[in-house]
């Protein structure tokens, strides 16, 4: 989403309007990142504790 | 030929395997995971007698048609959805229950991964001490083992079985940049690459075939149609992943039934052969951007996406003048969308697309932890994207966080797990269940057995997969307190 917002902005003719516009862009990318630290800060919490180790004991044989 | 309405069901087989306990045996664990949840409700055993998965649909096969035990008289239950949920090898497998479009298919889908997480926690109490089971919804353990996904679509008996293989084998291949749901690197010595589309892909070795565990054919030809075999076919899609996308899945299965639609109407004007399809299906699952060619058998190229909106023009073209239940015209309209987004940019995709929102996850983890593509970590992140725990999988996180589109309701998932479809056969085998449970003593895709205290057991036929509807016997079942009633008021209604 902020990829495309910039790409709009960036397109703009400069105008006075424009700056209002990349600066909102801004704040708005800004948002995402912190939704994105947050996310992923929220999913270190719920993973296997070992990851190596689930990772590695993980074997499945046999099916259909 | 004419098209005929396409009854939908999915099969998926869940990886399984116990915290604390690397050895534990996984057939044992499966059958934890099913009788623990079948423990709590009616448990009816499944019935073999119908069932002939080593008939072929190009006419020869094993003489017989019946492959030795396969279920090896492991556990095999019946739920009161209609689903059937049992052990197969090494996996606990959820069987939906038939569906009558698209959209229902895909509730019942997702109800599936429900029933495995309850089941997973009700098999607390049977484990040691801290050992707990964790069940993904995947098809790949990433070290060389596959297990399957299996989507089904009855098929008209009078389509020759030539004209699936010639029509559908491309339209399978070219589907795998909207059906798949990622994989970190490659297996069976397919060429490296640190990320593909799909986690079933690197399987495929055959363009048609009978075998389902080795050899994978793009083309399945068992021959099982679980209903009259002289008007019906159920043609068993093996090349798929497991979706937990809501959208993702109803893509898929809805493409797939508009095409098999416009092949059993004739509709669709060119094959598009590919030149190689089994090399083709693992370059398309390879092919993060989108535009490699593909050899055409003919002579030429085209792309994935080039090829897949030949198939969605020729589908449009032929729901105009077709009258279909209504979500394929929201099929339409996704598929359209899906290629379109695809097309411009394929990451655009992660709120609807497996494959695409683990990727992207991934990406941010790279970004934020600087990780190597194979680190552990990234490994643990693609696995647990797939952990059908609410609690836990990554992919109920991105849905939570807003990341992921939603097709249902909690609500209507819920009911999902405890109710049948109510237009197809399914809602009777559910009802029955529910109802006379005590008295079922067998059930398959076709006939239940009944036990109702007379000297012989009593069969019930269910050929017909668009019958046995709540609007043709929830009467009936209302009227029937027990299963003799039942029984004594089929005889006399003759259904």
């Amino acid at each position: 989403m902020s990829d495309r917002e910039q790409k709009r902005t960036e397109k703009r003719e400069s105008t006075t309007e424009e700056t209002v516009e990349e600066i909102k862009g801004s704040e708005a990318g800004q948002d995402v990142t912190e939704r994105i630290d947050d996310l992923l800060d929220e999913i270190d919490s719920v993973l296997e504790e070992n990851a190596e180790e689930f990772v590695k004991n993980y074997v499945q044989k046999g099916g259909e | 030929m004419s098209a005929i309405h396409k009854v939908i069901g999915t099969e998926t087989e869940f990886g399984i395997s116990v915290r604390g306990a690397p050895d534990f045996n996984p057939v044992l664990a499966s059958s934890i995971v099913v009788n623990s949840y079948a423990g709590l409700r009616a448990k009816i055993q499944w019935s073999h007698e119908e069932e002939s998965p080593g008939r072929d649909a190009r006419g020869f096969g094993p003489e017989g048609g019946i492959l030795p035990d396969i279920d090896g008289g492991l556990v095999n239950v019946v739920l009161g959805n209609g689903a059937r949920f049992y052990v197969d090898h090494a996996h606990p497998e959820y069987s939906a229950p038939e569906a009558y479009d698209p959209l229902e298919a895909a509730l019942y889908d997702k109800a599936g991964e429900v029933v495995l997480a309850r089941a997973a926690t009700e098999a607390r109490s049977l484990l040691e001490g801290d050992q707990s089971l964790v069940v993904h919804k995947n098809n790949s353990d990433g070290k060389g083992n596959s297990y399957g996904s299996h989507e089904n679509f009855l098929l008209n008996r009078e389509v020759p079985f030539s004209d699936v293989v010639d029509y559908f084998t491309t339209f399978l291949v070219t589907r795998q940049v909207f059906t798949g749901s990622g994989k970190l690197g490659s297996e069976n010595g397919r060429s490296r690459v640190p990320f593909q589309l799909t986690q079933r892909a690197d399987f495929f070795e055959e363009e048609v075939g009978l075998e389902t565990t080795l050899k994978r054919p793009i083309i399945n030809t068992r021959d099982e149609p679980h209903g009259d075999p002289k008007k019906y076919r159920r043609l068993h899609v093996i090349i798929g992943d497991a979706t937990m996308s809501e959208v993702q899945t109803f893509i898929k299965l809805g493409s797939a039934a508009l095409v098999l639609m416009a092949i059993e109407e004739g509709v669709i004007p060119e094959t598009l052969r590919l030149a190689k399809p089994v090399d083709s299906t693992w370059q398309v699952s390879h092919d993060l951007d989108m535009n490699r060619p593909l050899e055409l058998a003919e002579g030429g190229t085209a792309t994935a996406l080039e090829m897949q909106g030949r198939y969605l023009e020729w589908a449009t073209k032929y729901a105009e003048n077709a009258d279909l239940p209504e979500p394929y015209e929201q099929v339409l309209h996704e598929w359209e969308a899906v290629l379109a987004d695809l097309e411009r940019d394929p990451l655009s995709t992660a709120d609807r697309l497996d494959w695409a929102a683990k990727y992207r996850l991934l990406l941010d983890y790279q970004e934020r932890d600087g990780l190597a593509w194979d680190d552990a970590k990234l490994r643990l992140l693609a696995l647990q994207y797939h952990d059908v725990d609410p609690a836990k999988g990554l992919f109920y996180k991105l849905e939570e966080a807003g990341r992921i589109r939603k097709l249902f309701t909690a609500a209507e998932v819920e009911h999902a797990v405890n109710e049948p479809p109510t237009r197809t056969r399914a809602y009777f085998r559910g009802k029955s269940v529910s109802k006379y449970g005590d008295s079922l003593v067998a059930a398959n895709w076709d006939s239940l057995v009944f036990d109702a205290g007379e000297e012989t057991l009593k069969r019930v036929p269910m050929m017909e997969p668009l019958r046995g509807t709540k609007e043709l016997v929830s009467d009936l079942l209302d009227r029937s307190d027990d299963a003799a009633s039942l029984l004594r008021a089929l005889g006399e209604n003759d259904e």
